[in-house]
């Protein structure tokens, strides 16, 4: 649809800015969706067609009140624009082109030195200067035939009432007039057209008088014997065209008498253009069935297309950004071999959450202020005993090599059900499934899903947020293969300066943060956090001694606001999301 | 992660040369540590509390340093030195040593049968002719904050009292009472009071407040006596104004109170090793007897050391590397684990010192080998595991008709799986007993009440804050719902919605009615009863009456749709008409 929607006439674009200058030939629809444009579409087929055009404070060429004028706002272009490409047959000016008016405006412009202002035009010809404008405009279409000039000055006209008083005289003299020798009643004086304003106006010129104390009623006389209407011949100057010779002072007096107005006078100075020619053959604006049937395409002059211009966005709906990207980690990790684990349960009990991975009862993650714990179902009833005795026995007296934490393990605080604060517990659950599998066999796995901290809310956190997690499960696994695996990764994120510090994670031993060189920071940022999980949450769940199973894991909202340039986590995720930004979001390619 | 704040120029006098900024930070990365944030007391309460405040703050230059969470011993300045330059290999690591009084007389701290009820153990031990300065002292203060706030679980693990021993007399009674009946000057009060009154006292103590909970509701309250019946300290509040420590205390009595013994001994340990460098014999800690209402008595602090035994040939397998005996060994001295190789030249025998609480399995000694090793000289290789992808089919179909319902020109959306129970009850015009939702026992605000147990809402929502798009809004989501299911260990599941809305001037069934043929379609499930789908009038609270449809595929319901009801519309704040789909996808796998 692009070339076709850029074989629009040009209109002079919002941006022209300043009233005058240079019409810039560009059509105005590239900030807009489609779905603007579908609105404009659906206020098309309610609106009557000359609304727009012509009708009331829209028509935006001649003479607008000043208060009232506007430029033509993008969305009466889309309206335009959309109008048509369904009804190519009015494309503005088609049939103006080579109609009488721009005939007559070529042929003047042809035997005239400089150019011709159109309004100057429309008067030498006795037309409607919108008339005029419109053969302009048709012109402009054609492409270097004419320039034309956008101009725009300040102009007084007199009103309805103003006219009335240019050719009959001022109220007030018109009341004076009216009088005869013996004078009027005042109640019938104030009967007449212009009793009212005049008779006040009139007194207070002092050219008529009151007797109040007149049998009958007051009565109103003549106070001078003649007057000269300094009001209606003001007036006729403006007629005349000659407002400048009245003072500013005198223009606002009769502005507010409501018998002047000042407007803005729109106008083109056209003159000839590079390929001016008084014969212009009709250029059609689109190809059409007929034209290939019968041929005539062959002989048929095209309108050029205005390649410079935006095209009309496809209807359709729109994917997610942060799900986008989603599934393109699901693509990362289904190239590397890794199968999804699944995480279809945001509840989880604190034993596969926390006592599984060996992070013991007092750990602070544990605590109220960190976690979201269930009130219904408070607690989880089933568990898998003999591993459960197992996992207190290391947590509370050692095994497997190690010390354990030495404290006193109660599965009452393992049963606290909660909103799952990492998927890993999902990953705790999959090892748990694969040790139970004889003999061994060797897993990828990978999860990415939501996750829930009982946290305090700010532009990059949430309460919710989704977790990317990797895990592999093989004999002989070292420091080295879980580096290995994840310089593969973020090469696949297209991150590939990386940089590994050592740190603490209560379930893995040893344990590496993630850094990546961030060259618009121009530091280290932390991009991940892995590990080698440890032994005590391993063995008890059944897996041979001599696996070792490596990890990592991310966030996946973090990645998606550096990609998309979002700051502020709640234009991400939520309800409260800005539409517009998932319209307009790009594809997702992390490796670019 | 702790952070430890340090004064720079005191840490470079310390290692005994200066750093740049950057330097440090390359060493602390090394290490295992974050150099977090450089700054000054200055900077820090002009930050929180404007440039006024700050005025006349100290302006010196300060290290905010995140320590590992599991590195107690890392929680000070001395720490944090004694461990770097071990690291570099500039001072060898210091061996801690328990020793008898002089004079034969050992203090005594006797535990009564009450305490078992509120906070049944108590570790204690004697820091003699200890020398502070103001740094040193600070530092003190601070070691016992931080270890207040991490291990001790803010307090109510562990509870740490110090004294000037030369202001009270031993033997010392740990015991509880009820609290009218406990009566000292605290801390920095002027006059007596009784617990009781501290605990109303203390309720608005910005500091204090955190902690009253441990014991407000227990009968007794702990409390410390020594033989002249003068109060220590009534632990986890405070201690007693009479004993507390001061520049020119030369012989300290440490109290570690608490419900959790081991990490009494890690706390005690911690603290007795640190500041022993101040002591006239560095690095010896004076004995003190505790004895249980048993009878039983024990020496503290345990300054134990222990030796483990590992083959170097799993350290390098488990790393990747390939080092000698010899040269694991250094590097593992390095990390403050003096090791030597012993035996067949293969096993090497480590020594973990009382500093070293967080090693507790060979795993441990594997990571601090690495971290001498150098993370980054590592050499990366690829595993050679070999295993076949699989989607879970869930996800499959959920990422195929998430792309065709975008096709299908609605919007995807990403909405909040907790939410108000307003949101999925009454605004939807249902009873919350009437829904299988979970409920949240702490919700911070009623943002998150309940999991949600439909998407509508949320898409309701988000059309509500995008009333500034044009019309139409077309809009989906699939994703989880959670619903109570007694069937699960956990006693709920998730299950796969999919949801859409169209919200126009006109109520636009039929395009909501259009997309379910659609996805029908996708799915490839005919028209019809049986194994097709069908949908049958219905009522539904949230939908407007005789505008409501059950969706039957498959032969079971899986969702309905419909337009919604003005009363729902007005609920979340929408002014036009909506219609509505909503299924579970599960059926369709």
């Amino acid at each position: 649809m692009g070339p076709a929607a850029s074989a629009r006439p040009s209109r002079p674009s919002s941006r022209s800015g300043s009233m005058t200058g240079r019409v810039r030939f560009q059509w105005m629809i590239p900030h807009f969706s489609y779905k603007e444009i579908w609105e404009q579409k659906a206020k098309h087929f309610f609106q009557d067609h000359t609304e727009s055009n012509r009708g009331g404070g829209s028509k935006w060429w001649g003479f607008v009140p000043h208060s009232r004028w506007r430029i033509p706002g993008p969305r009466f272009s889309g309206l335009r624009s959309f109008r048509f490409r369904h009804v190519p047959s009015h494309l503005h000016g088609a049939d103006m082109a080579d109609g009488p008016v721009a005939q007559l405006l070529l042929q003047r412009l042809a035997s005239c030195d400089g150019g011709l202002d159109s309004l100057e035009l429309s008067s030498a010809l006795g037309l409607e200067h919108q008339v005029v404008v419109g053969a302009v405009k048709s012109l402009q279409a054609l492409g270097e035939v004419i320039e034309a000039e956008l101009r725009s000055t300040q102009r007084w006209e007199l009103t309805p009432e103003g006219q009335e008083t240019a050719q009959d005289g001022s109220h007030e003299a018109r009341v004076f007039h009216s009088l005869p020798p013996e004078g009027l009643v005042q109640s019938e004086l104030m009967r007449l057209p212009s009793g009212k304003v005049g008779f006040s106006k009139a007194m207070s010129n002092k050219w008529i008088r009151i007797d109040k104390n007149a049998p009958g009623g007051p009565r109103v006389f003549r106070a001078v014997d003649n007057v000269e209407d300094l009001v209606q011949a003001k007036l006729q100057l403006v007629q005349d065209g000659e407002a400048e010779r009245l003072s500013e002072k005198e223009r606002n007096e009769l502005k507010k008498r409501k018998l002047l107005s000042e407007v803005t006078l729109k106008t083109y100075w056209v003159s000839k253009g590079s390929a001016f020619s008084t014969s212009i053959s009709k250029q059609e604006a689109e190809l059409s069935p007929e034209m290939i049937s019968s041929g005539s395409w062959r002989d048929v002059k095209f309108k050029a297309y205005n390649f410079s211009s935006k095209g009309v966005l496809p209807e359709g709906g729109h994917l997610h950004p942060l799900m986008k990207v989603r599934t393109q980690f699901r693509q990362i990790f289904l190239e590397m071999g890794f199968t999804e684990m699944p995480t279809d349960n945001f509840i989880e009990s604190s034993f596969w959450n926390f006592d599984a991975l060996f992070q013991p009862q007092q750990h602070p993650a544990r605590d109220q202020h960190d976690t979201f714990f269930l009130k219904d179902p408070a607690e989880a009833l089933d568990f898998p005993m003999d591993y459960v005795e197992r996992v207190k026995r290391t947590h509370s007296r050692g095994g497997y090599g190690s010390q354990g934490y030495k404290y006193d393990w109660k599965l009452e605080e393992a049963q606290k059900n909660l909103l799952r604060t990492h998927t890993t517990a999902a990953s705790a659950r999959a090892l748990y499934r694969l040790a139970q599998q004889k003999p061994f066999s060797p897993a990828k796995y990978f999860s990415i899903d939501r996750v829930f901290r009982n946290e305090t809310l700010d532009a990059t956190h949430l309460a919710e947020f989704h977790q990317i997690e990797g895990v592999v499960a093989d004999y002989d696994l070292t420091l080295g293969h879980l580096m290995g695996i994840l310089k593969e990764f973020f090469t696949k994120l297209g991150i590939t300066h990386l940089r590994f510090k050592p740190a603490y994670n209560p379930y893995t031993e040893p344990s590496m943060e993630v850094f990546s060189y961030h060259q618009g920071l121009k530091k280290w940022v932390e991009v991940g956090n892995s590990g080698v999980f440890r032994p005590e949450m391993l063995l008890p769940m059944g897996l041979p001694e001599g696996v070792s199973v490596i990890a990592w894991g991310l966030s996946l909202e973090r990645p998606t606001m550096i990609k998309y340039g979002i700051n502020n986590i709640r234009e991400l995720v939520g309800h409260k999301v800005n539409l517009q930004m998932v319209y307009d979001s790009p594809l997702c390619r992390l490796d670019t | 992660m702790p952070t430890v704040s340090v004064k720079r120029d005191l840490l470079f006098r310390a290692l005994g040369r200066t750093y740049t900024d950057e330097e440090f930070d390359e060493l602390c990365f090394e290490f295992g540590l974050e150099l977090d944030e450089i700054t000054s007391e200055k900077e820090i309460i002009s930050k929180e509390q404007g440039d006024e405040k700050a005025e006349g703050a100290s302006d010196v230059i300060l290290y905010k340093i995140d320590v590992p969470a599991n590195r107690y011993d890392l929680l000070c300045l001395e720490g944090l030195v004694r461990g770097l330059q071990v690291f570099k290999e500039r001072i060898k690591a210091p061996r801690y040593k328990r020793i008898k009084p002089n004079n034969g007389q050992i203090q005594r701290l006797i535990i009564t049968e009450e305490t078992v009820q509120v906070r049944p153990y108590a570790v204690a031990a004697v820091l003699r002719n200890i020398k502070f300065s103001k740094a040193r002292y600070d530092s003190f203060i601070e070691l016992q904050e931080k270890l207040h706030q991490n291990i001790c679980r803010k307090r109510a693990l562990v509870a740490i009292g110090t004294h000037d021993l030369d202001t009270i007399s031993g033997p010392f009674t740990y015991t509880a009472r009820t609290p009218s009946d406990i009566k000292f000057k605290a801390l920095n009060q002027t006059k007596e009071h009784t617990a009781c009154e501290l605990m109303d006292l203390y309720k608005t103590d910005n500091h204090l407040k955190h902690f009253l909970h441990i014991i407000e509701n227990k009968p007794l309250y702990p409390v410390i006596y020594d033989s002249n019946g003068v109060v220590l300290s009534m632990p986890p509040i405070i201690n007693g104004d009479h004993s507390k420590i001061t520049l020119k205390t030369r012989n300290v009595f440490i109290e570690c109170t608490g419900t959790d013994l081991t990490k009494a001994k890690i706390v005690l340990d911690v603290i007795v090793t640190m500041f022993s460098e101040y002591c006239e014999k560095q690095f010896t800690v004076e004995a003190a007897e505790v004895i249980y209402p048993n009878g039983k008595s024990y020496l503290y602090p345990e300054l134990a050391y222990r030796k483990e035994m590992v083959k170097a040939d799993l350290i390098n397998k488990q790393i990747g590397i390939s080092e000698t005996p010899a040269s694991l060994a250094k590097l593992l001295t390095r990390m403050y684990l003096k090791s030597e190789v012993i035996g067949d030249g293969n096993q090497i025998e480590i020594e973990i010192p009382p500093t070293r609480a967080d090693i507790i399995h060979a795993c441990d000694i594997v990571e601090d080998a690495a971290i001498a090793y150098g993370y980054n000289n590592i050499q990366m290789t690829i595993p050679k595991t070999y295993t076949i992808a699989n989607q879970l089919p869930l996800n499959k179909l959920t990422e195929l008709l998430r792309h065709d319902l975008a096709a299908a020109g609605f919007t995807e959306t990403l909405t909040f799986a907790l939410c108000s129970q307003e949101d999925i009850a009454d605004k939807l015009g249902m009873d919350i007993s009437a829904t299988k939702a979970v409920h949240i026992a702490n919700p911070k605000t009623a943002e998150f009440q309940v999991a949600r147990t439909t998407l509508l809402p949320g898409l309701l929502k988000t059309i509500a804050a995008n009333r500034k798009m044009p019309l139409p809004l077309k809009l989906f989501e699939i994703s989880d719902i959670v619903l109570k299911d007694s069937s699960k260990d956990v006693g709920a599941r998730n299950h796969r919605h999919l949801c859409a809305v169209y919200y126009n001037k006109n109520p636009g069934f039929e395009v909501i009615h259009g997309l379910l043929d659609r996805i029908m379609q996708l799915l490839d499930v005919p028209f019809g009863e049986d194994k097709g789908y069908v949908i049958k009038a219905a009522e539904g609270s949230a939908f407007f009456p005789g505008r409501c449809a059950e969706v039957f595929a498959k032969g079971q319901s899986v969702g309905k749709l419909g337009v919604l009801h003005p009363d729902v519309i007005t609920k979340f704040e929408l002014t036009m008409p909506c219609s509505a789909l909503e299924i579970n996808v599960e059926p369709f796998l």
